[in-house]
């Protein structure tokens, strides 16, 4: 069986999957169990500055959206960082880490912008052992508004002068966790490590409003018939923060850099796609707070066997390997051709592709009386829109046309490669050499 | 109590009342609103969906189940009344093993449909437990219609009717309008008077008088109906019952099914209903699987369903099937009566193996006899009381084009006309489209 010990600036965890800094994380109890259920490593929750702690609100601080079957698909929350005393959560740190020293122990810090603020704080976290720490710059909700959280980590500025207080006062590794509500996720990861900081993190929560009750009127969590932007995560927005990983792990000036992804990680699946973007270990919390911690263990047995099938020995063996296909769109192929094909088999005559394709895309497809669905290749622009509706996985399969087979919908023979920057359409295109 | 499973002869409370009334609870429990969620999630949304092709009234099926889906039940029932008024009752009756469910695109995918039926009658229980009628009678037309026959398909057509602004006068030979849904169908079917509320309920629509105890022959005449109304709509069902044309059919104990169904639907009290110990059903249809399983239900000790042709020719659904063999009917197949013994009462069945040759069925000579206090016959209805003038063929009113018959001014639908299988759902689609037709001819 693979073995996926993972060594993450040095710290080493029996398996990728850490505990994201989230109320799964909030003391000792949860994270022992956590721990216990097989979880590689935590990132403690956030830790404030020593005094009176942070209050939470006393009313709803989730709200949800769902698939079918109400399926939890984003979850968004108001919640702030930890309401404990910062002098127990310290103490609980240190117990636990001394209890399981093969684990990753990450502690998340969130104070204000000044550096005896930090200087304060450091060297008592540095004093638990714990084996690293996570500069929280990206909650969006509640701290942001007193000059913390994401309203540091959208000043690029800011996030390089934090960085260097930490690897001032502190000594081990320091993760930089990166908020996604800024436009180019690019920005701040360069801030982070022009600070000297050992890696970034990424995706914290999104700006959001998940519902609205229509009988108050008012967003939801609903607290006394108001409501606030809470931060979204979950499924939901894994997406979002494949995107951002990817663009970090193949900007130049990051190429290369340790990254600890975060973003809807739900199964063994999730976390390779993250790694194969270029991540060195994830981090999980909606899955987690949705089925409870066992969860850890099919993505164990999952990643496992999945690296068994590929031959991996190591999960350093295919973190990154995606990253040199992520590409612009104008390096994509414009003579790859492809058509759908529908397995008239597996095929249980839903029509859900037809609809799509006949009222929304390219009427590429054609209905018989006794609901034989098939696909004209003369209309297919192979959109995949039908593969997308279709209820039946594989059902529906976009096949390549080989090289000089005919594209009934052009009238052209299939080319080699050549993209949109030397298109004859393209205003810019280079010319080709004569 | 003094009588049991094994007391001879026709006999009531053979069980007691609690057990009797645990029997005939509703056979399909409603949906709870988080069972209903469930289920509709379900839905794929076909496109035009196989299972709205296959329901005889056409109700947009994916959009029902889609509105209930999005917490609008009522919505949803409005879809499936526009088309089938009476989508209540079929929700509870339909046999949507061979409708709407059997080509469910999950069916097909899984084996296992969406449950179109349960929630179709979770969205109509819905709707109707507001106690209001979602539909708006149109300007009145001054015209009045004629609708004799106060079941499925006279309810469809004199709604639709009153809907358009017409007035009905609506007749039934029986106390209660209601047809088959009320007299007919299982009690375990159509629990808590569901028939009567509904029947009620339909007519909250205004515009239509009920007269019960008149029928074509005893106080109607159809040239006096003709003379007297704009327009006359037949939906008078089958009433009259098939005999065995058996020696010693005329024996005590052996009676129609279709009583015994009505007297149960009727009864206040089912102790007092009595019920054969060794109950004999002769048939293959719904109304023999409806009497067995009733039998078998109050308690009786031995009931056996006998059918002369093989069980792939049975009118009765694979569904109603497995539930009579589940409630422990015997299900006999190729095999006919051909004689009732017994001194006065019945006492005996006496039945021939038959075998089918080249579609013609024929008996093996193989005779042998069954016990039995009770016989129900269940072998066919057939058109009674049909008026002179009309077109009768293979038993049913000759009709055209949505219900016409071939006398000028008078439409037909619902078993007693032709076409079409005798499904409740059948009889709403052809009562409504008569009425549609009627309308059109009326307005011009």
């Amino acid at each position: 069986m693979a073995d996926l010990t993972t060594t993450f600036l040095g710290i080493t965890s029996p398996n990728p999957f850490w505990l994201a800094s989230a109320p799964p994380t909030d003391k000792e109890y949860n994270v022992r169990r956590a721990f216990e259920a097989g979880w590689g490593g935590v990132v403690w929750k956030t830790l404030g500055s020593e005094g009176p702690p942070v209050v939470n609100v006393n009313g709803p601080r989730y709200g949800a959206i769902y698939g079918a079957d109400r399926r939890l698909l984003g979850l968004n929350n108001i919640e702030l960082i930890t309401d404990r005393d910062l002098h127990r959560n310290l103490d609980e740190i240190t117990r636990v880490k001394k209890d399981y020293p093969d684990r990753a122990v990450i502690v998340s810090i969130m104070v204000p912008c000044e550096e005896e603020a930090w200087k304060a704080i450091l060297p008592l976290v540095e004093a638990t052992g714990a084996d690293g720490i996570e500069l929280n710059f990206g909650c969006p909700h509640g701290m942001a508004e007193r000059g913390m959280g994401s309203a540091v980590g959208q000043v690029p500025e800011y996030i390089t002068m934090v960085a260097e207080w930490c690897k001032k006062y502190y000594s081990k590794p320091v993760i930089v966790k990166l908020t996604p509500n800024i436009t180019d996720i690019r920005q701040p990861a360069r801030a982070a490590f022009k600070g000297n900081a050992d890696a970034v993190s990424l995706i914290n929560t999104i700006n959001s409003i998940t519902s609205v009750n229509l009988d108050a009127m008012s967003p939801e969590p609903m607290i006394d018939g108001k409501g606030t932007h809470g931060g979204y995560c979950g499924p939901a927005v894994k997406p979002i923060a494949m995107n951002m990983c990817a663009e970090i792990a193949r900007d130049p000036e990051t190429y290369g850099k340790p990254i600890s992804a975060i973003g809807g990680i739900t199964t063994w699946r999730d976390a390779a796609e993250f790694m194969a973007l270029g991540a060195g270990n994830v981090q999980v919390c909606t899955a987690a707070m949705t089925y409870g911690f066992k969860i850890v263990q099919e993505m164990i047995s999952g990643l496992s066997q999945w690296m068994d099938e590929k031959g991996y020995q190591s999960t350093s063996d295919f973190i990154g390997l995606a990253v040199p296909n992520v590409t612009d769109w104008q390096y994509l192929n414009l003579n790859y051709v492809t058509k759908a094909k529908i397995d008239q088999d597996a095929c249980i005559s839903c029509g859900r592709c037809y609809a799509a394709c006949e009222d929304t895309s390219h009427q590429a497809i054609d209905m018989s009386i006794d609901r034989v669905f098939t696909v004209k290749d003369e209309e297919c622009v192979a959109c995949n829109l039908c593969v997308n509706v279709c209820p039946v996985e594989g059902c529906i399969e976009m096949v390549e046309l080989e090289m000089g087979a005919l594209d009934e919908r052009t009238g052209e023979t299939v080319k080699p490669y050549a993209n949109w920057t030397t298109h004859p359409n393209n205003p810019g295109a280079v010319k080709a050499v004569e | 109590m003094s009588n049991t499973t094994l007391t001879p002869g026709i006999q009531p409370e053979r069980l007691p009342g609690d057990h009797l009334e645990q029997n005939f609870q509703d056979l399909h429990a409603p949906l709870m609103a988080h069972e209903a969620h469930v289920a509709a999630d379900r839905c794929y949304f076909c496109h035009d969906a196989p299972c709205m092709t296959a329901c005889p009234t056409s109700i947009d099926i994916p959009l029902f189940i889609r509105q209930i889906m999005t917490g609008t039940p009522e919505a949803a029932a409005k879809t499936i009344l526009e088309q089938n008024i009476l989508g209540g009752m079929c929700a509870r009756v339909c046999p949507t093993e061979t409708l709407c469910e059997e080509v469910c695109v999950r069916e097909t995918a899984e084996g296992q449909p969406v449950e179109i039926g349960r929630l179709q009658r979770y969205a109509t229980d819905k709707l109707m437990a507001r106690n209001s009628h979602p539909f708006v009678r149109a300007a009145e037309t001054g015209k009045r219609v004629a609708v004799v026959g106060a079941g499925p398909a006279g309810l469809a057509c004199a709604h639709r009717l009153a809907m358009k602004g017409h007035d009905v006068v609506m007749y039934d030979a029986r106390p209660k309008a209601g047809g088959l849904n009320e007299f007919g169908i299982a009690a375990y079917k159509s629990t808590e008077d569901f028939a009567a509320r509904e029947v009620a309920w339909l007519l909250g629509i205004g515009g239509i008088t009920v007269e019960t105890g008149k029928a074509l022959g005893s106080g109607l005449s159809l040239e006096q109906l003709q003379s007297d109304f704009d327009a006359v709509f037949l939906g008078i069902g089958l009433a009259g019952v098939n005999a065995l044309s058996v020696a010693g059919e005329d024996k005590g104990g052996v009676v129609d099914a279709v009583s015994f169904i009505a007297d149960l639907r009727q009864a206040d009290d089912l102790t007092k209903l009595p019920v054969g110990r060794n109950v004999v059903v002769i048939g293959g249809g719904m109304t023999a699987i409806d009497a067995a399983v009733q039998s078998r239900l109050l308690g009786a000790e031995s009931v056996t369903l006998a059918y002369r042709r093989g069980l792939d020719r049975m009118g009765a659904s694979q569904f109603e099937q497995d539930l009579a063999a589940s409630k422990g009917v015997r299900i006999m197949t190729n095999v006919m009566p051909v004689a009732v013994h017994g001194n006065g009462a019945v006492a005996e069945v006496e039945l021939e193996y038959t075998r089918d040759e080249d579609g013609r069925l024929v008996g093996t000579g193989e005779t042998f006899r069954l016990a039995a206090d009770q016989v129900f016959k269940a072998i066919g209805q057939t058109l009674q009381g049909a008026p002179e003038g009309l077109e009768i063929t293979r038993g049913k009113i000759v009709v055209t084009g949505d219900g016409r018959t071939a006398l000028p001014g008078v439409w037909a639908g619902g078993d007693c006309a032709l076409g079409g299988e005798d499904l409740t759902v059948t009889a709403v689609a052809e009562g409504r489209d008569a009425a549609e037709d009627i309308h059109k001819a009326l307005m011009g």
